[in-house]
């Protein structure tokens, strides 16, 4: 008896379960976002002096806080620019859609902002979402940029081959990971005149590795030599073996393109084995400074997409939180800005050509101007794209300096 | 070259020490009431967070931080002794094991409850010149380590060959039943003998985070689990043996690591384990077990 009744009680959990899971997959009407992008459903196309951007991201479910912040960060660009007229006059007005960060409702949403009218689309967030929306962007030539999406199959076909054909309509704002290891190449022979350098790196971490494989090819190709590559295993707290070995060959700088927690470990493990040379990480040392000590740490440096606190940027945080009542809680807002700014700089040049907005022509105008993008200043660095439509474009480089994370310059 | 290789023992040393302080543990509560008393890592995880906590929360002196740490790691030894394993003396001994397992994710998943899974970065500890022999450097906390470890071996030593209370871990140790014919209070040696392998458990974690300065709630997992490899090495039971073990545990994982092989250190440390198994299963140091009839 007590067995049916706990049969019966987990039967009708489970049912209740099942019925609020499809209350909240429901395609619902996805909430029109704040500011100015009320819902223009259904507007054929540009008419009226209007150009209609479709914006995705997953603004509510898991990983939500990334995609409330790249919404965030596009609409405070949009309604910036249209208060300074739009885009030679016409008014740029974002539909937006959650996509709850999951694939098929990204296409689904994506498809009814195609039924809208839209001429560019900015997103998505998440890379599973991002790569399936862009395989149908592709098929319609749709001009697309995300702001956060790292993988490199988001603007490659096939990311495993080196010489993969490209998405040519799709770009993103943000750097890809293999980026960072090259910038920090560059920096320490441009600005450390490093002649030799070691790596410390995560073994099976994908982060740690691309990183890691990036920045040896540029070693190679700068003329430094790299003395160590020594890897350790996820969990390991002691480094002090392969540092010793570090230290045995003494190089200039040591990469250590892990998170802050290991990183602090290594840095502090390898000053007590005697290593003297500069150390340099990548965007997961943010907040490092709390990891190890001031002295072991000064004058290491690192990169980061975006410094929070430099002048190119107070305006944008004053803005931000004008508009939206809190701070900006992440690099993704300012990648969002950036990503609006960049697609509506590549719908100027379609407008200035005359061409009517949503026609083949005007697609291609703006996927080109796009491509031709140079020099473009935005929060995050300044802005050209490479052969596979990532951007080139300068990191914030944060250095140590008495305990604290300094924002040195852009590089 | 040579240089390298005397550091990479230094290193191999240091953390063979920790290995060795908290094999002890292991081997002396294995030796006495024939339990692997698997929540042995995690005491050190607990005195790594009475560690931070004192220092960074409430502000104490790092030497008060660590006698606090010692303390709590000894009275939590009897503590978990008193509640989870004198209820079980007379069951069977896989009961006493899986009740260690239980303690021991207790413990882990408890202080993930309270401070979170992130690690807690403790402040310096000890700070001193790093002694230099020729081209080669031994820091501060790699000397202090090795003196603090072997002055508790040589403490604990005397303690069991010299004093009273030794003598009746021994006894113990030897025949339970005829010990307490012999007027040995039973519980208060057993009691005493997790309180002296708690202790240097909160003496390894105090080491541990001078080299390691920071507190995760699974960070003894790993480490006892290494502890006990090097306490089976050694000989499970035998009081040097342990050391042997932790020592020899330590060494090797840095010359792996040293010969560039570092992905491979967790393997050749198991890997020792099997062998020991396998080749001498009662270890380098142990006693061949008899069964009495």
């Amino acid at each position: 008896m007590k067995k049916r009744i706990l049969a019966l009680a987990l039967a009708g959990a489970m049912t209740a379960g099942l019925l609020t899971g499809c209350g909240g997959g429901t395609p619902a009407e996805s909430k029109a976002p704040a500011g100015s992008s009320a819902a223009g459903s259904g507007a054929p196309a540009a008419e009226g002096g209007e150009i209609l951007v479709g914006v995705l991201a997953n603004t509510t479910g898991d990983n939500a806080v990334y995609g409330n912040a790249v919404q965030n960060g596009v609409m405070l660009y949009i309604d910036q620019l249209n208060e300074k007229g739009g885009i030679n006059g016409k008014t740029v007005k974002a539909i937006a859609y959650d996509e709850k960060g999951d694939a098929t409702e990204a296409v689904n949403a994506y498809n009814r902002l195609v039924g809208d009218g839209i001429t560019a689309l900015i997103g998505s967030v998440l890379t599973g979402a991002t790569i399936a929306v862009a395989d149908e962007t592709y098929d319609m030539n749709m001009p697309q940029i995300t702001a956060s999406a790292t993988a490199a199959g988001v603007t490659m076909l096939d990311p495993e081959k080196a010489d993969s054909e490209i998405r040519t309509n799709v770009f993103r704002s943000c750097f890809i990971d293999p980026f960072q290891g090259e910038k920090m190449a560059q920096y320490a022979k441009d600005k450390l005149s490093a002649a030799t350098a070691a790596v410390i790196f995560e073994t099976g971490n994908d982060y740690a590795e691309g990183l890691k494989d990036a920045f040896v090819a540029k070693c190679g190709e700068l003329g430094i030599t790299v003395t160590n590559e020594e890897a350790y295993a996820k969990g390991d707290v002691d480094f002090k073996a392969q540092m010793t070995n570090v230290a045995a060959s003494n190089p200039d700088v040591v990469f250590c393109p892990n998170y802050y927690e290991d990183s602090g470990m290594i840095v502090t493990q390898a000053r007590q084995v005697g290593v003297t040379s500069t150390f340099l990480g990548g965007d997961g040392w943010g907040s490092i400074a709390k990891y190890a000590s001031a002295e072991d740490l000064e004058g290491a440096v690192y990169c980061s997409g975006y410094a929070a606190g430099t002048p190119a940027v107070a305006q944008f945080e004053s803005a931000y939180t004008a508009k939206y009542n809190e701070d900006v809680p992440n690099m993704f807002a300012p990648l969002g800005y950036d990503s609006a700014m960049l697609m509506c700089n590549a719908l100027k040049a379609a407008e200035d050509a005359g061409l009517e907005a949503g026609t083949d022509e005007y697609k291609q105008a703006v996927i080109d101007a796009m491509k031709a993008t140079k020099g473009l200043e935005g929060i995050t660095g300044t802005y050209e794209f490479d052969e596979y439509n990532n951007p080139i474009k300068s990191a914030a480089m944060m250095k140590l300096e008495g305990g604290k994370e300094v924002f040195s310059e852009m590089f | 070259m040579f240089s390298t290789i005397v550091s990479q023992v230094i290193n191999g040393l240091q953390s063979g020490s920790i290995y060795a302080l908290v094999a002890l543990g292991y081997s002396m509560v294995y030796g006495i009431i024939l339990l692997l008393n698997f929540a042995h890592g995690d005491i050190i995880m607990v005195g790594a967070y009475v560690v931070w906590y004192s220092m960074s929360n409430l502000g104490l002196h790092p030497v008060v931080s660590m006698l606090l740490a010692i303390i709590a790691c000894t009275l939590l030894g009897m503590l978990i002794e008193k509640l989870a394993y004198t209820p079980l003396r007379s069951a069977p001994r896989l009961s006493l094991l899986i009740t260690a397992i239980g303690v021991s994710f207790l413990l882990e998943n408890g202080f993930q409850l309270i401070f979170g899974a992130g690690a807690q970065t403790v402040p310096t500890l000890v700070s001193g010149p790093s002694l230099s022999l020729g081209s080669v450097t031994v820091s501060f906390p790699a000397m202090l380590t090795l003196v603090v470890s072997i002055l508790s071996m040589a403490a604990l030593t005397f303690l069991v060959q010299k004093t009273k209370l030794g003598k009746a871990m021994r006894a113990v140790s030897e025949d339970m039943g005829a010990a307490q014919l012999m007027g040995i209070s039973l519980n208060r040696t057993i009691s005493f003998t997790f309180a002296v392998g708690s202790a240097l458990a909160g003496i390894g974690s105090v080491l541990y985070l001078c080299a390691y300065p920071q507190a995760s709630p699974t960070m003894g997992s790993m480490l006892g689990l290494k502890a006990f490899v090097a306490a089976v090495l050694g000989g499970i039971g035998s009081i040097p043996g342990a050391m042997v073990g932790g020592f020899a545990i330590g060494l090797a994982e840095a010359l792996v690591s040293a010969a560039g092989l570092s992905v491979w250190k967790d393997g050749v440390v198991f890997a020792i384990l099997i062998v020991v198994l396998l080749v001498k299963p009662t270890g380098l140091l142990g006693k061949p077990i008899v069964e009495k009839v």
